[in-house]
């Protein structure tokens, strides 16, 4: 009878506990509160891919992926709070999907010798790896995003914004601060005039900043917006008849949640960005097939090939890109979160890579090195379109200016190691 | 005129405008605190819950579809048709007032005779409650509610001061909507409380509750109906803000809108929310206008409070409100 219930005991504790070897992908989603909108999609995207590679390859490299979602409703505390309470499960890698999360996990994941990725977001400086060790911001960051921005206005204008004036509208805090000292390089380099309008959180009421755009009629209006704010900006400026195709928003103000709600007026608003958008890509169908068909997608399915839909999905495919890379030099299959961040720092993503993942064209090419954990700071415009509600790729992914960017990362890491009495680890 | 008076003006303009639409948010507190003597902090979700019921009902969206699909492992997500404007608004108001009863006869009532801050809790309570209800039963996603109001520049307004002043003045054609859906509220609501049996009842609640039953008055019925005039403003001030901008979790956040309105034009008095309003509204925007640019903006929130601040200091009921005398 002992004999039994031991038995017993044993068989439910192994079916109620994890699996012995799995890749352990936290999700600090945020599913709840102001950002759902944009918490919700980038969420599904991240967990449908690794959905996907279960239930069509056995995960990678054999070993199951195993996603563990923790909400922290993008709020700091609680962003920690569920990186302390899924770091013991043995997390791979962390996509904490907040600028004020990243900020404190920073000095954490470098502790407990975890890698974090912040694609497209946190701490920009984060860019040089001879000093941030544990924190990757590849493909692109808010500076190469300010420098996209200004290099696609300069080949709007024959590669000269001498006497323009552009405006920049952004939300009051770190975020929105973030291209203000690029774009102020930038305009002494080109010659433009910049002109800085804040919003305060959240960003509901804009008729001020309006209507001194209204007055001082600038050429182009740049926004760095998040939440409600995007919605508001983009129907105050059809209210005053701003033109949209002279509209850029970074790519935290560019996707269909900030555009729809402004119907037709919103027709031509422009946007940044480091990967592709929409369905017509090859692993679409096999999402559909292994993941939405099959009932096993992280929402209601509803969200698939969405602008921040496809974020979470790229942001998947770049983990388990390193995944497999990690798998490649370590020789293990079931790998640490050390040898995660190591095959992270030796990350390339080539567009034959991409094209074999059924994914071509879908982000820019680059690569990872101890130096540099940003990549090749590759940047694209879309565009959309309100009549059909697509947005769509309209430029190439083009380099952004490497010598104004790379002496304000060196400059603000320099004062990160100062700080932090880091010594340099790449040489 | 020099280009910076003429500005000024427009500025001015609008912050007439801005401030209406914030009057609109503070009256639903006013109704609820005047009849009850409660601070609803759950005025903002109101406006939300109402904004989003409105847009779940036009597009003939199944409520709780999420949840019954999760339950049931159906894959119902609506009803296959759509409901005009109108009779989705009338029906909205049907359902704050289910919200009404519901608040009154499952929180309220067994809280009568508690101190003014156990009352606050519970509309905190209350607030918290209704976002997460809104969320399960209309989804998180950013919704477009169109009910055909105008929106853009006014080109007559634009045209004629151009006449004028050689630069045309931006208004916002939903704005001027706004000012005057607020001016029929503010009168529907006064002739309300001054010439019907009910109205007369609800001052006589907010007088003194006691007195008002010993009479004869039935305490729940003027509750639910207080409530249910605010959920309408709720629902008035969240169509106005939801044409704006989409109907989202944000709209709970007017309510910061109209704090500052309250704490000037006091929390007792309709015409006080008002010309609270209209006061914030030119206050913060010819600040902003003003000394904006000096400081690096930004600055409509808090200098918002610091004007309700100044007001405060010099009458702490407010410009409207009633003061208190307490003998001892």
């Amino acid at each position: 009878m002992k004999l039994k219930l031991a038995t017993a005991a044993l068989s439910a504790l192994m079916a109620a506990g994890p699996a012995l070897a799995d890749l352990v992908i936290p999700d600090l989603s945020y599913r709840t509160g102001p950002y759902a909108a944009g918490g919700i999609p980038f969420s599904d995207g991240y967990n449908d891919y690794f959905t996907m590679l279960n239930e069509r390859d056995g995960g990678i490299g054999g070993v199951p992926i195993r996603v563990v979602e923790c909400e922290t409703g993008y709020n700091t505390e609680k962003g920690v709070e569920c990186y302390e309470s899924t770091k013991g499960e043995g997390a791979l890698v962390y996509q904490p999907l907040s600028t004020g999360i990243t900020y404190q996990l920073i000095p954490k994941v470098t502790a407990d010798n975890i890698p974090l990725h912040t694609m497209g977001y946190g701490r920009t400086s984060a860019k040089n790896g001879d000093v941030f060790s544990h924190t990757f911001n590849y493909p692109a960051n808010y500076w190469d995003g300010a420098s996209g921005a200004i290099n696609y206005l300069l080949e709007e204008n024959g590669g000269d914004l001498s006497g323009k004036k552009i405006a920049l509208i952004y939300h009051n805090s770190a975020y929105g601060k973030e291209p203000i000292r690029t774009l102020e390089e930038l305009s002494k380099k080109h010659g433009f005039e910049l002109a800085a309008l804040p919003v305060d959180h959240p960003g509901q009421e804009q008729k001020s900043q309006w209507l001194q755009i209204r007055r001082d009629r600038p050429d182009y209006v740049l926004m760095w917006g998040w939440g409600v704010m995007n919605q508001v900006a983009v129907q105050e400026a059809a209210n005053i008849r701003f033109p949209m195709e002279n509209f850029i928003g970074i790519w935290w103000s560019g996707s269909e949640n900030d555009v729809v709600p402004a119907g037709e007026a919103a027709n031509g608003y422009k946007a940044l960005t480091f990967h592709n958008v929409g369905t017509d890509f090859p692993v679409f169908d096999d999402l559909q097939q292994y993941v939405v068909d099959a009932g096993k997608a992280a929402g209601a399915g509803d969200q698939v090939g969405t602008v921040l839909y496809n974020r979470g999905l790229y942001a998947a495919v770049l983990a388990a890109e390193a995944i497999k890379k990690a798998q490649e030099l370590s020789g293990n299959a079931d790998i640490t979160p050390a040898e995660m961040r190591d095959g992270m720092e030796a990350l390339e993503m080539t567009e034959a890579k991409m094209a074999d993942l059924g994914l071509p064209n879908f982000g820019p090419t680059f690569s990872v090195s101890c130096t540099n954990h940003g990549g090749d700071a590759l940047v694209g415009v879309t565009q959309w379109d309100a009549a059909n509600k697509t947005w769509s790729l309209i430029s190439d992914f083009k380099p952004t200016d490497g010598e104004v960017i790379g002496a304000l990362i060196d400059e603000d890491s320099a004062a990160y190691a100062s700080e932090n009495n880091l010594e340099g680890r790449c040489n | 005129m020099p280009e910076q008076l003429v500005f000024a003006m427009e500025v001015i303009l609008n912050g007439l405008m801005a401030g209406v639409l914030y009057a609109l948010v503070a009256l639903g507190f006013v109704l609820i605190y005047k009849a009850s003597g409660i601070f609803n902090y759950a005025q903002g979700v109101m406006a939300l819950f109402a904004a989003m019921t409105l847009v779940g009902i036009m597009n003939g969206q199944v409520p709780f579809a999420h949840l019954i699909n999760a339950t049931f492992g159906t894959h119902v997500h609506d009803f296959g048709w759509t409901v005009p404007a109108l009779l989705a608004i009338l029906m909205t108001m049907g359902v704050m007032v289910l919200l009404a009863w519901a608040v009154q006869r499952f929180v309220m009532r067994h809280l009568v005779g508690q101190e003014p801050i156990i009352l606050f809790m519970a509309t905190i309570g209350l607030a918290y409650f209704l976002e997460g209800v809104a969320d399960l039963m209309w989804g998180s996603e950013i919704k477009t509610l169109d009910v055909g109001l105008p929106q853009g520049i006014n080109l007559w307004i634009d045209e004629s001061t151009f006449n004028i002043f050689g630069y045309g003045f931006f208004i916002d054609n939903l704005d001027i909507v706004a000012t005057v859906i607020a001016a029929l509220l503010v009168a529907a609501l006064v002739a309300f409380s001054q010439y019907t049996k009910q109205g007369r009842a609800m001052r006589a609640v907010a007088d003194d509750h006691q007195a008002a039953l010993s009479v004869g008055i039935s305490l729940n019925f003027i509750w639910i109906m207080v409530w249910s005039v605010a959920g309408f403003v709720a629902l008035v001030a969240g169509i106005m803000w939801g044409t704006k901008s989409g109907v989202q979790f944000s709209l709970s956040l007017i309510a910061l809108k109209a704090l500052p309105v309250l704490m000037l034009g006091g929390f007792t008095s309709i015409p006080g929310a008002i010309v609270g309003g209209l006061i914030i509204g030119v206050g913060e925007k010819l600040f902003e206008f003003a000394i904006g640019p000096l400081v690096g903006g930004a600055t409509e929130n808090w200098f918002a409070y610091v004007l309700a601040l100044i007001f405060l200091v010099f009458r702490p009921q407010g410009l409207f409100g009633e003061k208190i005398i307490e003998r001892v």
